[in-house]
């Protein structure tokens, strides 16, 4: 289980997009705007939110699979600044992405495709040597090795997403960003994927930082739980805690608008509901991001944006008024 | 007499690889004014059925046996011209994705007017004020300047509000919602299923809601039917569905889902792989996944037995469970058989 010491630290962490707004003019799209958190050994941190909130910007941020605007991002009490940081971290962590269909090279068999991180990075020193992992590497995820020969089309979409984590796992990584990994898949597909990541976890000692929309899906499986809300974290807590009694009026609205699969529960449920739509990160309101659909915004909502306090053990707001509210 | 009685209806697509059975004898009715979900894994034919009751199925999708009759009227075969008349008059479609199934090259306006110039008799001008009174239905602001604009103007809830708009400017007396959340984030679909919730209220007509989501399926649904590779397994009450479920495939999905409880524990996923339409099996089509599977299920489909009178399942371990209850009682080898091949009802 986690322990008490960071593998991934995170701070201040930008990452913004210039969108063209004229011949010579542009304009910073800020879809990370100053994002902190540290992930401990064997922990599993969720991040949620609407699309848009930039989410996964944090997550291929932190892989350098963007180069960051600015901050700093830690591995192992190392920061990953350099190149030869960046190629050895890779090793280290690895993502496993959403779109099981477009993730996979169709030219490529399944064993290239699992054996490719192997021969980028050199792991292997002879052909039998790489064969052997590649199918230790699909024994892990419950593929046979007769689909070894065979090309993603032939498999069905939780097939396929073994697929994605058998090569996630190659380098054999500590930490691994999985980028909403079980939403395209259907209900009873996706308790397999989800049990197996939990399989893994146990079995391989790896630290996830989990992202998805789906909250029951995030609640399952994760320790801490952290709220976005346009390029900000608004909340991060224990996981039961942030389900229980979240204090960020965001993730209030959030998690009562999840639809419970119960129906006595569902009709007696009290959704706080949030008026409008989420502004465009172009034109990002000036302060905290949330008071143009927050109910207890003030003027000082609008001047400044709150810190990202922590209220108690564990747990961290991001608002000015979390203690007259709650 | 009900709204909407679809009996044994058969619709195969005709593919190279052969024919693909998407749904496979389909019966329900559905009263005004009531909400009936329909639930499925992709490919189980929840959307078929609904594309069958419009008959805007693909070039290679035909209905091959059943009846569909609305308000008494047999719709199978009764031509293109009776369809053109109940399509978005009678029976209204809202679809999955609401970032395609707006004409990007016409403003909101237009579209939202050819529908209703369509089907009613409103000259131009009325046909504009009942647009504009629809986008306040739908709690669209300012609707006067939104109907000039151009569906990439809006967001993605606020284009499917101008769906639903749309689908209900003409009164329908059914609404047909096809996933018409899934591609929006929680909150705003928690904004969508109440607004669907309330204008069911005010217009009284009756909604088939078919999703993949059983959350949605608890929170507005009065009936439900479960369905896999184009059959149904089991359809009853909401409350029963989730409280009494009666199917192996019903169970394993309420029970794959993670909730409060299974933090920090193993989720039960139902084992093996979707079934593959143009191979399916001679049994059950559950049965190759299912961990209850006895010889019978592997030879023989179990027909729909009447659980009570809200509930009706097809699943032979209903008949197992009746039978060492003591509720069906057995004289001989041979009459086992019999009530087995019959489907008797159970309790």
């Amino acid at each position: 289980m986690a322990e008490n010491k960071p593998i991934i630290e995170v701070k201040d962490l930008k990452e913004y997009f210039y969108i063209n707004t004229g011949m010579f003019r542009s304009k910073p799209l800020k879809a990370v705007d100053g994002v902190s958190f540290s992930i401990n050994k064997g922990e599993t941190l969720g991040l949620v939110g609407e699309s848009g909130c930039g989410k996964t910007t944090v997550g291929r941020t932190l892989l350098h699979l963007y180069k960051p605007t600015s901050g700093e991002i830690w591995y192992d009490g190392k920061q990953i600044k350099s190149r030869s940081d960046i190629k050895e971290f890779r090793k280290k962590a690895t993502m496993v992405f959403q779109d099981p269909y477009s993730s996979l090279n169709p030219r490529m068999t399944v064993s290239d495709i699992i054996g490719e991180p192997l021969d980028v990075h050199g792991l292997c020193k002879s052909k039998q040597e790489r064969q052997d992992r590649i199918l230790e590497l699909m024994g892990y995820v419950g593929l046979n090795s007769e689909h070894a020969a065979r090309y993603a089309h032939e498999f069905s979409g939780g097939q396929r997403q073994r697929i994605g984590i058998a090569r996630s796992l190659a380098v054999n990584p500590d930490f691994i960003v999985c980028d909403e990994p079980v939403s395209a898949l259907d209900v009873s597909i996706q308790a397999q994927v989800i049990n197996m990541f939990d399989d893994l976890q146990e079995k391989l000692g790896l630290t996830y930082l989990f992202i998805a929309h789906d909250l029951l899906v995030v609640r399952h499986i994760s320790d801490r739980i952290a709220v976005m809300y346009l390029g900000k974290m608004v909340e991060l807590a224990p996981a039961a805690e942030i389900y229980d009694k979240p204090l960020h009026p965001y993730s209030k609205s959030l998690l009562s608008a999840v639809p419970i699969p119960d129906p006595k529960i569902a009709r007696a449920n009290q959704r706080i509901a949030l008026s409008g739509d989420i502004p465009s990160p172009l034109n990002a309101p000036s302060g905290c991001p949330f008071r143009t659909r927050c109910k207890y915004a003030t003027e000082k909502c609008a001047e400044a944006m709150p810190d990202f306090n922590e209220v108690s053990k564990g747990h961290f707001v991001a608002c000015h008024r979390v203690a007259e509210i709650n | 007499m009900a709204l909407l009685e679809v009996k044994n209806l058969k619709t195969s697509f005709f593919t190279d690889a052969g024919e693909v059975k998407a749904v496979n004898d389909v019966s329900f009715t559905l009263d005004r004014g009531k909400v009936l979900g329909i639930v499925g894994e992709s490919g189980s034919g929840k959307s078929v059925t609904a594309y069958s009751v419009l008959q805007i199925l693909a070039g290679t999708g035909k209905i091959v046996g059943g009846s569909i009759k609305f308000d008494g009227q047999e719709l199978v075969g009764a031509g293109e011209k009776v369809m053109k008349n109940i399509r978005g008059n009678k029976i209204s479609i809202i679809f999955q994705d609401p970032m395609t199934s707006l004409n990007p090259t016409y403003t909101i306006g237009h579209q939202l007017m050819e529908a209703i110039l369509l089907h009613t008799d409103r000259n131009r001008k009325q046909a504009y004020d009942r647009a504009v009174e629809m986008l306040r239905l739908v709690n669209v602001n300012e609707p006067e300047r939104r109907m000039k604009q151009y569906p990439y103007e809006f967001s993605g809830g606020m284009r499917q509000r101008v769906m639903i708009a749309m689908a209900l400017a003409c009164e329908p007396d059914i609404l047909i919602a096809d996933e018409p959340t899934t591609a929006l984030d929680v909150t705003i679909q928690a904004q969508i299923l109440e607004l669907m919730g309330s204008l069911q209220k005010e217009l009284g007509m009756a909604i088939i809601m078919i999703t993949h989501d059983l959350g949605v399926v608890a929170q507005i649904c009065d009936e439900v039917i479960v369905m896999y590779a184009g059959s149904i397994c089991e359809q009853g009450t909401a409350d029963e569905i989730f409280y009494n479920p009666c199917h192996e495939y019903t169970k394993g999905l309420l029970r794959s889902i993670p909730s409060a409880d299974t933090a920090g524990r193993k989720l039960q996923p139902i084992t093996g792989t979707p079934i593959d339409l143009l191979n399916m099996p001679k049994g059950c089509p559950f049965a190759p996944r299912c961990n209850f599977a006895m010889k019978i299920c592997i030879n023989h489909c179990a027909e729909r037995m009447l659980i009570n009178k809200d509930h009706a399942a097809a699943c032979w371990m209903n008949v197992k469970h009746g039978i060492q209850n003591g509720e069906i009682e057995i004289e001989s080898e041979e009459s086992t058989e019999e009530k087995k091949e019959g489907g008797e009802s159970v309790g």
